[in-house]
């Protein structure tokens, strides 16, 4: 690690003004940051602090939420409100990483931590074009099981390692963001960028932009909603895929459904074609599988991953499935 | 400020890279807490920070500034400092002991973090908080089986296999009301 200095901030303000200088990073739970600045992938001349800025979840007037960026993920996953109204985002959380790693990371971090990628982590023996931008992708051609089928581009084909924030994606979920020129707001789905020509470019955050909050809008169906997350070990790992789903039947009729995909795309993987699908539709495996290979039509997987077309479909139609229960 | 390690004032490192793991082995000489993969994979350097459970080797020792850190030598002898059998002159902590009847380590790297683990664990059950196997999240209380321990302690890796014997000794001391 190279030598940084380091501040606690007193609060947004005091952290914007520290965090304005350009090789400043802001610190939350550190399980990301920490590791990437002692591999020599991140570099900082100083750390901010922002991991005691309020920590809070309360409601807004319209029956969301609004979570603070410093709220720990497994407080979070363990909020009343949250396993109640969105359990699709508890379980998301409870899905992801180790306790300890869930009681030190943040909300704001867990959207902002960086790939798993192998080759991105590979500082001494792999090209990235993510590191290194223009240097090439040892990725593409190699060990591609833990790599995207939708989403990617001949530059860079790794995913985004977030189970909480697919569920947030599904959840229509709002970015709540501060910066020199003053807050913005934009929806999730917003601040994640595709790899394209530039994989370096993760997010459409401004420098020195801090992320202060998210906020999770009132949706009735998310009552009757899960996360499913396959994996190679039954915990403690990364996805290679996962399914937030919720679904409101009535009538017979879908009447909402909210799908998102993780560990096949560069980020949270909204699958809009496969709502659109079914909306309005009677529920059952039939238009569940219908809905699934919509989503999936333009996957275009590597050498390593064409079981994941399979693998997310069949787990979109189970988890449509047990939302659906008598009514399918 | 200080960081409190087991009731004792420790001053912050000068330099802001040093981990809090690095801190207590290096520094201060508490070398129970164990370093193994240094990137947060395996849970053996977790100690309790304000009594919940983190990983030292992720959390650099000027974020600990003014708050609480128990470590494994901070367990046995516990609430008898006021009569001189604080630390390592005292009696095991009962959880100590349960690993001990119950054959939970082999080389026993892993059992420090075991240890420190299982009990910031027990206090978020004790709070009522689901895991990733909790059938029902409505549920405010999760009785702690087998496959809810296993899934809990998924943080902290034994390479020796001892698993058996670790979830052994830790339901047995949750079944005796073992406090944290």
């Amino acid at each position: 690690m190279i030598p940084f200095s380091y501040s606690l901030a007193a609060n947004e303000q005091d952290a914007l003004a520290r965090g304005a200088n350009g090789t400043a990073r802001y610190l939350a739970g550190g399980t990301n940051l920490v590791d990437l600045m002692r591999q020599d992938i991140e570099r900082a001349d100083a750390l901010v602090d922002i991991s005691r800025l309020p920590a809070t979840i309360e409601e807004t007037a319209g029956g969301g939420l609004v979570v603070g960026a410093a709220v720990r993920n497994a407080a979070l996953a363990a909020d009343p409100r949250v396993r109640a109204r969105y359990p699709m985002l508890s379980r998301a959380l409870l899905a992801a990483a180790s306790a300890q790693i869930r009681n030190m990371a943040t909300v704001g971090g867990n959207i902002l931590q960086r790939t798993r990628c192998s080759y991105f982590y590979d500082v001494a023996g792999s090209r990235c074009n993510k590191r290194s931008p223009g240097a090439g992708c040892d990725a593409i051609g190699g060990f591609t099981r833990y790599h995207a089928i939708l989403g990617a581009s001949d530059r860079c084909a790794a995913t985004h390692p977030s189970d909480m924030c697919v569920a947030l994606v599904a959840l229509d979920a709002i970015v709540h963001l501060e910066g020199a020129t003053g807050r913005r707001s934009m929806p999730l789905a917003d601040l994640h960028v595709l790899p394209g020509d530039t994989p370096h470019i993760e997010t459409s955050l401004r420098p020195g932009e801090l992320i202060t909050g998210i906020e999770i809008p009132s949706c009735p169906a998310a009552a009757n909603s899960t996360y499913r997350k396959v994996r190679d070990r039954s915990s403690y790992a990364f996805a290679l895929v996962s399914v937030a789903a919720a679904l409101k039947v009535a009538d017979g009729k879908i009447s909402d459904v909210r799908i998102a995909l993780g560990g096949v795309a560069p980020k949270p993987w909204r699958a809009k074609r496969a709502e659109a699908a079914l909306r309005g539709s009677a529920p059952g495996d039939d238009a569940f599988r219908v809905a699934a290979d919509a989503e999936l039509a333009d996957a275009a997987p590597l050498e390593g991953n064409g079981f994941k077309v399979s693998l997310a479909r069949n787990t979109i139609v189970a988890v449509l499935g047990g939302l659906a229960g008598e009514a399918a | 400020m200080a960081i409190v390690i087991n009731g004792t004032d420790h001053p912050i490192p000068n330099d802001p890279r040093m981990s809090l793991l690095d801190l207590l082995r290096e520094r201060v000489g508490l070398t129970g807490t164990k370093l193994g993969c240094n990137q947060g994979a395996c849970g053996a350097c977790t100690v309790l920070l304000d009594g919940e459970r983190v990983l030292s080797c992720l959390t650099l020792a000027v974020q600990a500034s003014g708050r609480q850190v128990r470590t494994i030598e901070g367990l046995a002898g516990e609430g008898l400092a006021g009569e001189g059998l604080a630390g390592e002159e005292g009696p095991l902590h009962p959880l100590q002991q349960a690993f001990i009847d119950h054959d939970g380590f082999q080389c026993g790297y892993c059992t420090p973090g075991q240890i420190c683990s299982a009990l910031g664990m027990l206090e978020e059950l004790r709070r009522g908080e689901p895991s990733h196997v909790t059938a029902d999240l409505s549920a405010g209380r999760t009785a702690l089986t087998r496959e809810e321990l296993r899934e809990r302690m998924s943080g902290n890796l034994c390479r020796c296999g001892g698993h058996n014997g670790i979830v052994d000794a830790i339901l047995e001391y949750a079944e005796k009301g073992g406090a944290a």
